[in-house]
């Protein structure tokens, strides 16, 4: 596994990643998406994963969301084993409860925003943190409403998430992840539903929680210039691999392998 | 055809009588059926294999035998077990029809929960949502609204399924409108009022549903 030098805004490397990939591999009945995949994300560090589509970089994401269930290998959060773990040389699947207080430490934002249509806006936030983790509707409540200004939509806290466009169900749907104030924030291809002109309003909410919190961020995105802006580290995934990682500057403006050249011209 | 006033008048208050009977085995019919149908679609959705398989066995032995055979089947057993000979033939009729309808039902929420996007799902285990949660707070009311169409329809035929309580000697509507018929020679009056009884109680039903779909799809 290749890994380059970090540019010198990446937060330190040393001590327990937030994210560990160990041996991972991934296949959806005979087809293998992930093969022999190793990778840390440091803590606060922001990493884009770039590829052509159907090189696994959604299926990261979703299996640190525990979406998809790992063929063998072994996820760490904060070095703790995520789904399985390996106990007397034997791989074992962890209760399905601890993976659940894991995975509060994650939140995840969709491609299709995934708001639950049937709350309003402020009962999609606050959703999550009175039940899973018990805080009383009123203090929920008054943070949601902290996050909703955040994200510019104070005003639509009573409304459905049907009556709002695109981009403010997607910022929404990002309160909603920053409600549960977690360690790890995962975004999958989070503008690509969007009509473009709803693209800036997103991009710039999570422009912002880039610059004022230190959230880790692992991030699937097509927006080539917001990955340069936000990322301290881009990977090139293509067939299940890691093809090349390094600096955004480094990968957008001189990448080593051919295919990361022609994957780049075609999309940017 | 001979239309007799007199005899209207007089079969009407025995009617309704006989009517009540058709209300409780409805009423209750639906409650058991709405409820026992929730546990069979999710009995059959999550629980192991061997016990998965049993329960669709039974669904499909109680869906495939008439009602009608299904009564009287209930009623010999009960009747031949000592403890049970007093238990009411009405009872015996709500429970059975609630039971023969909830295998229908169950498959109403079923296909409800089943159009409940995958999305919704992800979004739960995303957030941590324990399993019970998830189910009732996100899936049940978006599947309920795909499903509450249906089950109005069910409780409508099953509404309509009453009248076979007859078989287990249990007096309802159109048990009293044979009998009365029978006693005066007059069917016309009889069959009448219990047809007009009929329509009155669930066209309305049938609009309230109805209404309560357009309700439930406004978000």
């Amino acid at each position: 596994m290749p890994l380059t030098e970090k540019t010198p805004a990446t937060p330190a490397t040393a001590g327990t990643p937030a994210i560990e990939f160990k041996d991972v591999e991934k296949s959806f009945g005979p087809t293998t998406v992930l093969k022999d995949l190793n990778f840390t994300v440091a803590p606060g560090e922001r990493v884009t994963l770039i590829g052509p589509s159907g090189s696994g970089k959604t299926t990261i994401l979703r299996l640190v969301m525990t979406l998809e269930d790992l063929t063998d290998g072994y996820i760490f959060v904060d070095g703790e084993p995520l789904t399985f773990e390996e106990r007397d040389g034997k791989r074992v699947e962890m209760p399905k409860k601890r993976t659940r207080e894991m995975t509060t430490r994650i939140g995840m934002v969709f491609q299709q925003f995934n708001l639950f249509p049937n709350m309003t806006v402020l009962e999609n936030i606050i959703e999550a943190p009175v039940h899973v983790l018990g805080k009383s509707k009123a203090e929920a409540s008054t943070e949601a409403k902290e996050l909703l200004e955040r994200v510019g939509l104070s005003e639509k806290a009573d409304a459905h998430p049907t009556r709002l466009s695109g981009g403010q169900q997607q910022r929404v749907a990002i309160a909603r992840a920053l409600a549960m104030s977690p360690e790890i924030l995962l975004l999958d291809e989070v503008t690509s539903a969007l009509d473009p002109e709803l693209v800036g309003d997103v991009l710039g909410v999570l422009r912002d929680i880039a610059e004022t919190t230190d959230i880790t961020m692992l991030l699937v995105t097509h927006e080539m210039q917001f990955a340069r802006d936000v990322s301290h580290r881009v990977m090139m995934f293509d067939g299940g691999q890691v093809l090349e990682e390094g600096p955004p500057d480094q990968i957008f403006n001189n990448p080593s392998h051919e295919r990361t050249k022609s994957f780049l011209s075609s999309v940017l | 055809m001979i239309w007799n006033w007199e005899f209207a008048a007089e079969a009407l208050p025995i009617l309704l009588r006989g009517f009540v009977n058709t209300l409780i085995a409805t009423v209750v019919g639906t409650i058991i059926a709405t409820v026992l149908g929730l546990i069979l679609a999710v009995a059959i959705r999550g629980l192991p294999r061997w016990i998965n398989w049993i329960v669709r066995l039974l669904v499909a032995f109680v869906r495939n035998t008439p009602l009608v055979v299904q009564l009287i089947f209930v009623y010999y057993i009960f009747a031949g077990i000592p403890g049970l000979v007093d238990v009411p033939a009405l009872v015996i009729g709500f429970i059975v029809i609630g039971i023969h309808y909830s295998t229908y039902m169950s498959e109403s929420y079923r296909a409800g929960i089943d159009s409940v996007p995958p999305g919704q799902f992800e979004a739960a285990t995303a957030l941590s949502l324990p399993p019970v949660r998830t189910f009732t707070a996100v899936v049940l009311p978006q599947a309920l609204r795909a499903t509450i169409p249906s089950l109005g329809n069910y409780a409508v035929a099953m509404f309509k399924d009453t009248p076979f309580l007859f078989a287990i000697s249990v007096v309802e509507l159109v048990t009293s409108a044979q009998q009365f018929g029978a006693a005066k020679f007059a069917y016309t009056e009889a069959f009448t009022l219990a047809g007009i009884i009929f329509l009155v109680a669930s066209y309305p039903t049938s609009l309230l549903i109805q209404r309560l779909d357009r309700r439930l799809a406004t978000y």
